[in-house]
């Protein structure tokens, strides 16, 4: 969800280039002179293009390993509470506690949190589902960014940000265009 | 299969050469946004016709219970466990696809992957007809199968490979779709951005999520990619395991083998492998994707189904060996009455379809001509449904004491849920071509050299 803005600002400058090797370039030039409140966007994974932005997040891991931990937890305590303490029976004369054969639920509940954790932990992280991003307001951008775009964005709120010296830093970059982005 | 090494962007012979960001998105986005070719109202009138036959079936069996079927004493297994067998089994190859091939790095997978996880979920969905309505009054499974507190205090027990089952099958169809959707996320954005009304532009902008394609998002996004598919693949093999263990795990002769749980994964993505050349080589020619699934992925995915169809053919040679060298006169009697007694023409059908008809796989000219391809498919297709009629019909009609010997007759009503069935695939897949982008256009433009950066080290 966006911030409630009060007075139409500008979210940034949108330079666009034509292929990914254009663009790794101008991100790792753009880091170089300081900046760091910025994004690239492509329409298909650019390996570099992060790193190249100075952004490296490990987090996903962490929610699949929590994931995976909550529902091994949760697999196998479920049998057990439910075979040996709530409900114990002699089936056969298994021992109530036949965790070889719970091993199997616990298993499949393990990958099922893991996954489930993986996917809305990273949808949780981009801040998905995300309705208003300034980025479409430029016209460029809605046409073309999920096809043929290729564009780096730096945001006024980067502490180096000055609309007329970033714009200048931008053009020593040979971009294809650049835009004003509103908020 | 592996990386060229002298191939500057990896995967590239997998794609046609020309290609650029702007020609993928427009071809795959174009079949959905242009005209309709007239043959899909065709086969989509003919899925949603067969698909009354499963609603008919279903109405019936609700109404009656489930002595409409032919099931009887000693076969009190028949066809619902046979296709429901036969529909997981099919999904299977669409997570072999998109998972253990990412895996490995396989780039012929990034055009066919889409397609084949969608046949997956349908399959999954097909498949679950089965068990849900074999129980005659599925309003009370709740309590039979999934664990929840009751005021019975009644739950399930979780040493049955039947229970087992219900987890296998449910995390399988969960994660399949997940994975599905996660995939679909950037083509869901490309599709806001080109659908003609905004109406679709709507829909897509709503199940896009807002997707914009940003670098710190792709790397999150391919993490998380690369963790769903390390978590599948466990997943997928641990899911015809469990299906075989609802039969290894009894005491029946011809069921109680140890061979049964690799033997039924191989057989799983045999069956499905088959099924996705089925769905690939008129979907190819329909929609004219010759640039985007090549001669090289045909003949990929035809020496898969070959050499998992020889790990199929070792298993029913080590059935056979085992009945004999069992000593067991139980064992030995099992694999005699099934090449010899009364079901010994579908034995023999399905070894015909099974070990000798996909031989011919070994032939090049096989594999990269489509109608002979199609066709030995086809029989694949038949013979993975006669091994799953062959094993549980052929171990349990004649029983220990020859006093139960019974024989199995499927009913009117069992046929026309199976083909019902058929009717809800093919009603699906339809449905699926026409509103989401069959091949994964963001994959597709990671074959061209634009999403590469020069002088720069791939993270591959």
């Amino acid at each position: 969800m966006s911030e409630p803005v009060l007075a139409p600002g500008l979210h940034g400058l949108m330079a666009e280039f034509n292929d990914a090797t254009e663009l790794v370039r101008a991100a790792k030039a753009a880091h170089a002179a300081g900046y760091r409140q910025m994004d690239a966007y492509t329409a298909a994974p650019v390996h570099g293009l992060a790193e190249a932005l100075g952004h490296d997040d490990r987090r996903v891991q962490k929610f699949t390993f929590t994931g995976g931990v909550l529902g091994f937890c949760a697999g196998l305590g479920l049998c057990y509470w439910a075979s040996v303490i709530e409900y114990p029976m002699n089936i056969g004369g298994r021992p109530l506690n036949s965790w070889v054969a719970f091993s199997i639920p616990t298993y499949e509940l393990t990958i099922l949190f893991g996954g489930l954790a993986t996917t809305f932990g990273m949808l949780a992280l981009c801040g998905f589902p995300q309705p208003y991003h300034p980025v479409f307001n430029v016209e460029a951008f809605r046409k073309t960014a999920s096809s043929t775009g290729f564009f780096l964005c730096i945001e006024a709120a980067d502490p180096h940000f000055d609309q007329a010296s970033t714009r200048a830093f931008l053009e020593g970059l040979h971009p294809k265009a650049i835009n004003e982005v509103n908020a | 299969m592996l990386d060229h090494p002298k191939e500057a962007v990896p995967g590239a012979r997998y794609l046609a050469p020309g290609h650029s960001f702007g020609s993928i998105s427009d071809k795959i986005s174009g079949i959905i946004t242009g005209r309709t070719p007239f043959s899909w109202f065709i086969g989509f009138l003919i899925g949603f016709s067969i698909l009354q036959v499963l609603l008919v079936a279903i109405a019936y069996l609700l109404f009656k219970g489930t002595g409409i079927w032919g099931v009887n004493n000693p076969v009190g297994w028949g066809f619902a466990i046979i296709n429901f067998v036969w529909w997981i089994g099919i999904g299977h190859a669409g997570t072999l696809i998109s998972a253990i091939l990412m895996l490995f790095r396989q780039h012929w997978r990034t055009s066919i992957n889409r397609a084949a996880e969608a046949m997956t979920v349908f399959a999954v969905a097909c498949a679950a007809i089965f068990p849900i309505f074999h129980t005659g009054r599925p309003w009370l499974a709740a309590y039979w199968l999934m664990p929840y507190p009751n005021t019975m205090g009644l739950w399930p027990n979780f040493r049955s490979p039947l229970i087992w089952d219900v987890f296998a099958v449910s995390t399988y169809a969960t994660i399949s779709i997940v994975f599905w959707y996660l995939g679909l996320i950037p083509d869901l954005a490309t599709m806001r951005d080109r659908a003609k009304s905004p109406l679709a532009a709507r829909l897509y902008g709503i199940f896009a999520l807002g997707w914009r394609g940003s670098a710190i998002h792709w790397q999150r996004y391919e993490m998380a990619s690369l963790l769903m598919a390390g978590l599948s693949t466990p997943l997928v093999l641990s899911v015809h395991t469990v299906v075989s263990f609802d039969f290894a795990v009894s005491v029946i002769p011809g069921w109680h083998a140890t061979i049964f749980p690799p033997y039924f994964v191989a057989g799983a993505i045999y069956a499905g492998f088959a099924m996705v050349l089925t769905l690939m080589i008129p979907m190819r020619a329909i929609y004219g994707l010759h640039d985007f699934i090549t001669e090289r992925h045909i003949d990929n995915m035809a020496k898969v189904t070959l050499a998992t169809g020889l790990i199929v053919f070792y298993g029913y040679c080590m059935e056979a060996f085992f009945g004999w060298y069992s000593a067991n006169q139980f064992e030995q009697f099992m694999i005699t009455n099934r090449m010899q007694g009364p079901y010994a023409p579908y034995y023999w059908a399905l070894i015909f379809c099974n070990g000798v008809v996909p031989q011919l796989l070994w032939s090049k000219k096989v594999r990269t001509s489509v109608l002979p391809l199609f066709a030995v498919c086809m029989a694949v297709n038949v013979g993975m449904w006669l091994e799953r009629f062959v094993i549980v019909v052929t171990s349990l009609h004649r029983d220990f004491l020859p006093s139960s010997w019974g024989m199995y007759y499927p009913t009117i009503w069992d046929w026309s849920t199976f083909i019902g069935t058929m009717g809800l695939f093919l009603t699906l897949f339809y449905l699926f071509i026409r509103v989401l982008p069959m091949i994964s256009i963001f994959e597709i433009r990671t074959l061209t050299p634009a999403a590469h950066a020069k002088g720069d080290a791939h993270h591959e």
